[in-house]
């Protein structure tokens, strides 16, 4: 029999029970140092984000007292990520949550009520799938004023058609449960139904699906940047500092690397917190009995 | 004494040529064919058949649950002589639950994962009888005690996975006699059940039935379970009524050839017993004649070219065969 802490198989049994308590925690504290950074912003004693400095150029990290170096026109990295996170945040957080919340909506209806009103809402966003998720998000900022807003606005309105999908399974197949049946032959009124027995049933699988969009959604807002159609420069998200930095990579790699790293973090903060949400309201979960 | 003798009178429940119908690609599938039974306060009715028999859609028709795409409903379901199949949707929501409560067959997935089961049980009180969030709890805890939840105070508290089959169905059957219904239905209660946990389930419908005095409609296709617990019996075939009679007259003089097919099955345990051969119909376009000639050993032609009508052959008891009128008169 092996010794049940030297085995391999149970060391990492530990470590991945150990990330399972640890990873949200570590997850919320990075978002919430982030988020605290990004609102404190204008009051932080670090430099104008704009000033570009010639003599700065892709400088490096600690040099010329800039602790995260200069990019290609001499700015100051650290404060540019700092006020970047404010429009990357804004940009993964307000599409998701509003998409998430339209999604529950169209989503409930077309599952639970099943038939016609399921045909009509999920051919009409069939239609939305024809067109790359990106392109899509172009078209319609490009018809919008550019700026972070219509960055916002098209950001939700491409993610709708994803979310309500798996809002559509997920109320299609509570909907056939028998608690369901066993609630309406209790006289439990539609909105009740919808309310207590659907939502809370059909809401954990795109909540988690949701948060796992936020990351990559910093990606695509970094890419409408990049094209002109979100940020305008020369304010910049983390997205369109990857984008300048790739100008230097040879010679300055620093200027892409980080805020690259930034939205790899953010995003695995954001997946790392869905499947603790996705936890807590499974009453099936032990950390729910525990806490 | 009146009052008594009136509520042993007037059936709470009177159902009249119910019949109900379903759209399919192959055509009208009658699910429900003129089916007619009363139940009075304090009786059992069991309602016995195979499976596609018609039990369940019976009883999902009285409360109004069945919505199909294409599905037709007509007759009438008289709960102490109001017309549930007239009554408007919203005075129905008022009913289910509260009048009148029905029992699924599946206890495992029955319960509301996302909430405790204390709040389950109280929703209907909540929602009659407008009780407040604490006195619903108290109220809920002792309908939990009443069914036979150990520990009833914390066990409210737990949610439907952490209890077994025959505790969610307990705690199923708490919920629908919270508000005290004149009439539970429940529809096969023990089927997903140990049999040990069966015999328990049914000691406590048959408990709680003569405790409030109501009219239990209890639907299964087990024999065993008619002769423990029935006070009448309706045996169902392919969406009609066989044979209905009071539950020692069934067992002690079967006339339908289907029943008796039902009773030697139960009868000979399983021990060199003979199959009812055969499958029953889909009622779909059936030809005319009795559904059950294909499967009949005795079945003439007579069979064949009309389906018998329900015939009483004594006080209580009728029956539909060619063959039974014949030998009754």
């Amino acid at each position: 029999m092996p010794d049940p802490v030297r085995h391999p198989s149970h060391l990492l049994g530990y470590a991945s029970k150990a990330w399972r308590n640890l990873g949200p925690l570590v997850a919320a504290a990075f978002l919430a140092l982030v988020v605290t950074l990004a609102i404190l912003a204008p009051w932080l004693p670090i430099a104008d984000p704009l000033d570009a400095d010639p003599s700065k150029r892709i400088a490096a990290i600690g040099t010329h007292d800039l602790w995260l170096g200069g990019d290609n026109q001499g700015r100051d990295i650290l404060a540019r990520l700092i006020w970047g996170a404010r429009i990357s945040l804004a940009i993964a957080v307000a599409p998701t949550l509003v998409a998430t919340l339209v999604s529950l909506f169209l989503g409930i209806a077309a599952g639970y009520h099943g038939r016609w009103l399921d045909h009509i809402i999920m051919r009409t966003l069939d239609v939305f799938f024809a067109f790359p998720l990106v392109l899509l998000a172009i078209a319609i900022a490009g018809i919008l004023q550019p700026g972070v807003l219509t960055e916002i606005v098209a950001i939700t309105v491409v993610l709708v058609p994803y979310v309500t999908r798996v809002a559509r399974t997920s109320a299609g197949q509570v909907a056939s449960q028998t608690y369901i049946e066993a609630a309406r032959a209790s006289g439990a009124s539609v909105g009740a139904l919808l309310l207590r027995y659907v939502l809370p049933n059909a809401a954990p699988p795109v909540l988690v699906y949701a948060t796992t969009l936020c990351g990559l959604m910093i990606v695509v807002g970094s890419g409408l940047s990049f094209l002109g159609l979100g940020v305008q420069p020369p304010a910049a998200d983390w997205g369109a500092m990857v984008a300048d930095g790739g100008v230097v990579l040879r010679k300055a790699a620093h200027a892409t690397l980080l805020p690259g790293l930034m939205i790899v973090l953010a995003a695995l903060a954001f997946s790392t917190l869905g499947e603790a949400l996705r936890e807590a309201l499974d009453p099936r979960s032990n950390r729910r009995r525990s806490s | 004494m009146t009052a008594l003798a009136s509520a042993e009178e007037l059936p709470l429940l009177d159902v009249k040529n119910l019949r109900v119908s379903f759209h399919t690609a192959e055509g009208r599938l009658r699910a429900v064919d003129g089916v007619s039974f009363s139940v009075r306060a304090g009786r059992v009715l069991c309602i016995v058949g195979e499976s596609g028999s018609g039990k369940s859609v019976t009883a999902q028709a009285i409360l109004r649950l069945v919505d199909a795409a294409g599905a037709q409903v007509a007759g009438q379901a008289l709960y102490r002589g109001r017309d549930l199949l007239q009554l408007s949707e919203t005075e129905m929501e008022g009913l289910r639950g509260d009048r009148i409560s029905l029992v699924f067959q599946n206890p495992m997935t029955g319960l509301n994962p996302a909430f405790p089961v204390g709040e389950q049980v109280a929703e209907g009180l909540r929602l009659h009888q407008g009780l407040g969030r604490r006195a619903a709890r108290a109220r809920a805890i002792e309908l939990l005690a009443q069914v036979g939840i150990p520990h009833p105070e914390s066990r409210c508290d737990d949610y439907p996975h952490q209890f077994s089959g025959g505790m969610r169905q307990r705690i199923l059957i708490a919920g629908a006699i919270a508000c005290e219904p004149d009439v539970l239905i429940a529809d096969e209660p023990t089927t997903a059940l140990d049999v040990s946990v069966q015999a328990q389930i049914l000691k406590l419908l048959k408990s709680l039935q003569q405790e409030l005095e109501n009219a239990l409609v209890l639907i299964t296709h087990d024999l065993g379970v008619v002769a423990a617990i029935a006070d009448d019996v309706m045996v169902m075939y392919a969406g009609r009524v066989v044979e209905q009679a009071p539950t020692e007259i069934l067992f002690d003089k079967p006339l339908h050839p289907y029943t008796l097919g039902l009773l030697s099955a139960y009868n000979d345990g399983g021990q060199g017993f003979e199959p009812i051969p055969g499958q029953p119909p889909v009622p779909i376009d059936l030809p005319p004649g009795c559904a059950f000639r294909d499967r009949c050993s005795r079945a003439t032609d007579a069979c064949a070219a009309e389906a018998p009508a329900l015939r009483a052959v004594a006080t209580a008891h009728v029956v539909a065969c060619h063959l039974v009128v014949g030998a009754a008169q």
